[in-house]
């Protein structure tokens, strides 16, 4: 396709520019700014009006000239060369090396917009992943090939809980069979978070699994819009084309939204909640769903992602969307935090989708779904005399209430405060046992009475 | 003759998921038109002056203006007939898996045309034997049957606008769904063929001959629902709830357990998993009420979260079109979608590129009326033409309101059109209590016509039992709000009873789990007589309290832990053991009464 070139425009507004008299251009059309003594900008169409072209420029529009302007369409729409040679490697949000190594040369590429998985062709995830963290591994399971976002506020340790994740999980066989790598797209990350997450990698030996597309605080806006489908569009290669199990790490989906809003302000689009643009739904799902397992590939994305509510508010319509798409969320909680728990996850608020069909016998063992159930039922009621207490004094409680209100301490002080320790599947379900024999048997309602005999241990194994 | 650019109907602007065009041959709202020379599938929803707005149903990446846009002189409609069942559609009724074969490929791409119905397979067609040559056919006589799977033998109807006499129809045969199966001769001497197949607008409800009030419920095995806000057939409910309250499980335990004889799942902007898991799920279970596999009565309609929304706002319209197909043949059709909030949305994102003025939260002023008009499709109707026959179309659908908040305009909206809302409570859902549905909250418009039923059908006391046990759950909210100030210790023994029934009833009673393969499906005997336990329980222990017996002691009976865990304990092919649940009360009943000689 040949490129047409356009010398001037007629607005200039924001990120955007207005193209006129030009005719044959594509919507979604890839474009290029050409300034004089200025490095050239990247762009893309996002409508066209008869001989009005409106163009979201990456690097905005600050200190261009009407005139000068230069616009190069390119006949196509965005694209990204794709190859196993990225890995290793850190990537702008167009895509362009930041390393100081070369470009990418290959004969693949790829649309970065995606297209929707077929639902038909999808392979329903079901392999759990060991974390090694309590908390996830039998509450909230994670599987190979879910999207889970972490619900945190500022100030919380969530990029802890991350690297200890990418630090302790088994994401593929340990035989080394299966191929593995990391895609983290940073999004608006600051400096101190960005070495960070640099660290982690170059510590866990991972650093030559990881490619990085990074969009600084620093960095333009627009940009930042490319980041997470850059990322996708490499681990799409790798896990339908090459057969890898790719993690993609997003960090951080608030600023990644805030963009978005700023952007379709400038379009004058009507809207919804909070300022926030009615199509965010949308516009997320074709992120959050890019992960999964499909037909005839080996590979499979799963996807974490870093969400900072704002004001700790879940209601707030980033992580409500996000909730709404997302196959369930680790929520992080301050006042846990505050009482020095680490990591401080909210058991009760959080939720994982998909470990109903990737836990129990033939995956993780056959007592997990029940005392899963259990603990979380347990942990409930004790948390509920916890309130009652504050108000009438622990004293007050009938012997049945102080009973459930030291489990939930219990369980906070060594189930959910685990510290930076790795416990395998084994170790956390023997830990729930443990917990579960300071209860009497009347309240043990989820576990059946054969499950009580083989797993229960008596007082003196008891791990407490 | 080809006509030059600037004659044929061209593109002349494109944003968000519409396109404009001018010189379009004709201007009619609702019209299908191939879009580019991909010929991406729109459909006309706005015309001023000589400019038409077009929705497209797929990415309009890579159009120009210019691009020429081709009329089809169609609706959107939906193709009628054998191959719909056990089926996956996109929301315009594109088959996936079709487009799968068509892509060789994971993903969907772009500018497939695909018929909603195999045009190759050939269907077992038996001719109505009252039929004969000459009679007058109308709209909705039946012409035949096909057998379309283990549990459906679908009605071959005439369409509903025909009327003319016979003049010829097929012999028992092997048929395509385009094949002639019988000519009529229409009123003004024209003939026109029957297929197995005929089309219909889906924005526009099929007609019928009249309707009717509801009258039997829609036993659905759950539970909170057939036993405290029960739905009948025909009937409509809403399901609101935040994210993760259970929304997505409970309309796939409908689509599962209920005893409708066709189901159709739409899933509507919501996760590609969940349909996919629906498609894995259900050919391994079985329909409890016929024993066919669920699938043989399944309908799926997939357009899921990152699949065009243009195409999401029609899929609404697709399912209860097919829903009314199969009503038509007499069916009792249950139309689950998930999430409608999603449609809202998408309904909300095209008026946005209408720069239509928002009313609320950015949605249309026709929010309210669309949805109308959706629940006005559900009912039980008697069906067009001959023989005789009654169906129902029940509409059990997900709002997901923004920030869990159900003044939204969309839980708003909806609750003035539903009779029944199962109100998903965050609380419940976070202490893993499910079906999190809200008892206090929730309600069913439907209880005076069950309990009629009821009467009739031999379930005299579920009214009763009903009441009782709400009494109960009532009294519990009254006295937990005392509990909270002074805790149970200073209750006196008989409201602390109160606190151990309704705890029963919460946990062995209302909670449900849909993974577990027993208590999945409550068949209704067992969910009475499972209240009828728990009564039996209460009765006894507040004589026993009456005359002084301590609740310590009660609380710590084996029969609680029984009465919690009786729904998965008894297997529902062996009822017998409830039995022995009745005798065991009794016998610890009396046991503590003799031991500390009280009275019973
Ligand atoms: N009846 C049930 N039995 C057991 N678990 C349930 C039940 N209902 C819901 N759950 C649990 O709650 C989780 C969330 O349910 P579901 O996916 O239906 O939520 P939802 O309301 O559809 O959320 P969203 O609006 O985000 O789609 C399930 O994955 C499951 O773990
Ligand atoms: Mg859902």
């Amino acid at each position: 396709m040949a490129r047409i070139t356009v010398k001037g425009v007629s607005e200039i507004k924001g990120p955007l520019i207005v193209v006129e008299g030009v005719s044959g251009i594509q919507m979604g059309e890839y474009l290029v700014v050409n300034l004089e003594n200025q490095p050239s900008r990247k762009g893309r169409v996002l409508a066209i009006e008869e001989e009005k072209v409106i163009i979201l420029l990456y690097q905005g529009t600050y200190e261009t000239e009407r005139d000068e302007i230069e616009t190069e369409f390119y006949g196509r729409t965005m694209q990204l060369f794709v190859s196993e040679t990225m890995i290793g490697r850190i990537f702008n949000s167009l895509g362009e090396p930041l390393d100081g190594l070369p470009n990418i040369y290959s004969d693949d590429y790829r649309d970065v917009n995606g297209t929707p998985i077929n639902p038909t062709s999808r392979i329903y995830p079901k392999n759990y992943i060991e974390t090694g963290i309590s908390t996830i591994d039998i509450m909230n399971t994670l599987v190979r090939g879910q999207k889970l976002p972490i619900f945190t506020g500022a100030g919380l340790p969530n990029n802890q809980l991350i690297g200890q994740i990418v630090r302790q999980a088994k994401i593929t066989e340990q035989d080394g069979s299966e191929k593995f790598a990391i895609v983290f797209g940073a999004m608006g990350l600051t400096m101190d978070d960005y070495i960070y997450f640099q660290r982690l990698f170059k510590e866990t030996g991972t650093l030559n699994k990881v490619i990085m597309f990074s969009n600084l605080a620093s960095d333009s806006a627009a940009e930042r819009l490319l980041t997470p489908r850059m990322a996708l569009t490499t681990a799409e290669y790798l896990a339908f084309d090459k057969d890898y199990h790719v993690l993609v790490i997003l960090s951080d989906i608030t600023n990644y939204c805030q963009a978005l809003r700023e952007i379709s302000v400038a379009l004058e689009t009507v809207p919804s909640r909070k300022g926030f643009p009615g199509y965010m739904y949308s516009d997320l799902a074709s992120i959050y769903e890019r992960a999964g397992i499909v037909e005839d590939s080996e590979g499979s994305i799963t996807m974490i992602v870093n969400l900072t509510m704002p004001n700790d508010d879940i209601t707030h319509p980033i992580p409500d969307l996000t909730g709404y798409i997302t196959e369930g969320q680790i929520i992080l909680d301050r006042s846990m935090h505050n009482r020095g728990i680490y990591p401080p996850i909210d058991v009760l608020g959080s939720l994982s989708r998909l470990m109903k069909d990737g836990i129990g016998e033939g995956f993780t063992r056959k007592d997990h779904p029940s005392l899963s159930d259990q603990l979380y039922a347990s942990y409930a009621e004790g948390l509920d005399k916890r309130s009652l207490a504050e108000v009438i004094g622990r004293k007050e409680l009938n012997r049945r209430d102080q009973v459930l209100l030291s489990f939930a301490d219990k369980f906070e002080e060594v189930f959910v405060n685990q510290g930076n320790e790795h416990k395998t599947i084994e170790q956390s379900l023997e830990l729930g046992w443990s917990l579960l024999s300071q209860l009497p048997e009347t309240e043990l309602t989820k576990v059946s009475e054969d499950l009580i005999k083989t797993f229960m241990k008596s007082k003196e194994e008891n791990m407490l | 003759m080809s006509k030059t650019l600037e004659e044929g109907a061209r593109i002349v602007s494109i944003k968000g998921s519409t396109v404009q065009a001018k010189n379009l041959s004709s201007y009619r709202m609702g019209e299908i038109t191939f879009v580019g020379e991909e010929r991406l599938i729109g459909e006309i929803i706005a015309i001023e002056r000589e400019i038409a707005t077009i929705q497209v149903y797929e990415p309009l990446e890579g159009l120009r203006i210019n691009d020429p846009i081709y009329p089809t002189g169609k609706s959107l409609s939906a193709e009628l007939g054998p191959g719909l069942l056990a089926n996956i559609f996109d929301g315009i009724q594109r088959p996936l898996e079709t487009i799968k074969d068509i892509t060789k490929s994971a993903f969907i791409e772009r500018g497939i045309q695909t018929n909603a119905l195999d045009r190759n397979k050939k269907w077992s067609f038996v001719p109505n034997p009252d039929l004969k040559q000459g009679e007058i056919i109308r709209g909705g006589d039946q012409i035949g049957s096909v057998k379309e799977t283990e549990s459906i033998e679908t009605m071959i109807i005439a369409p509903p606008y025909i009327h003319g006499h016979l003049l010829e129809i097929q012999d028992k045969g092997e048929y395509t769904v385009t094949e002639p199966i019988a000519v009529i001769k229409k009123q003004d001497n024209r003939k026109e063929e029957l297929k197995l197949m005929h089309e219909w607008p889906v924005r526009i409800a099929r007609p019928f001959l009249r309707k009717m009030p509801v009258q039997e419920p829609l036993i659905t095995g759950q539970r909170i629902i057939d036993m405290f806000f029960p739905i009948t057939k025909g009937g409509t409910a809403a399901i609101p709830g935040g994210f993760g309250t259970g929304k997505t499980v409970l309309m796939h335990q409908l689509s599962k357990w209920s005893n409708a004889d066709v189901v159709i799942y739409i899933g509507c902007g919501e996760r590609g998993n969940e349909m996919t898991d629906v498609l894995i799920g259900f050919p391994k279970l079985m329909d409890p009420h016929t024993k066919n596999p669920l699938m043989a009565r399944t309908i799926l309609i997939a357009n899921v979260s990152n699949m065009p929304v243009a195409a999401r706002e029609a899929s609404i319209y697709m399912g209860i079109t097919i829903a009314e197909y199969f009503r038509d043949q007499g069916f009792n059709v249950l139309l689950t979608a998930d999430s409608t909030s999603r449609w809202a949305e998408a309904l909300r994102e095209i008026s946005g590129q209408l720069e239509e003025m928002p009313v609320e939260e950015g949605y249309p002023a026709y929010l309210g009326a669309r949805l109308a008009n959706f629940y006005e499709r559900a009912g039980r109707i008697i069906a067009l033409g001959s023989p005789y026959r009654e169906g129902t179309i029940n509409i059990t659908a997900a709002v997901s309101p923004a920030g869990g908040d159900f003044s939204e305009p969309v839980t708003a909206n909806t609750k003035r059109f539903v009779k029944t809302f199962w109100g998903l409570d965050p609380t419940l859902a976070n202490r893993k209590h499910f079906p999190s549905i809200n008892w206090f909250t929730s309600y069913s418009g439907y209880i005076e016509v069950i309990e009629e039923w009821a009467l009739e059908s031999g379930l005299e006391d579920w009214g009763r039992y009903r009441q009782e046990l709400f009494t109960i759950l009532q009294k519990d909210n009254e006295l937990q709000h005392i509990v909270e100030l002074i805790g149970s210790k200073a209750l006196p023994a008989d409201e602390q009873l109160i606190l151990l029934i309704a705890d029963i009833i919460k946990t062995g009673f209302l909670q449900q789990s849909a993974f577990h393969p027993v208590d999945s499906f409550c068949p209704i005997e067992k969910q009475m007589r499972m209240m009828k336990h728990i009564l039996l329980f209460y009765n006894r222990a507040n004589i026993l309290i009456k005359n002084g017996c301590p609740i310590s002691l009660l609380n710590s009976l084996k029969s609680v832990q029984i009465l919690k865990r009786m729904k998965e304990d008894v297997p529902n092919e062996n009822l017998m053991q409830l039995n022995k649940i009745e005798d065991y009360i009794h016998s610890e009943m009396e046991e503590l009464g003799s031991k500390y000689g009280y009275r019973v």
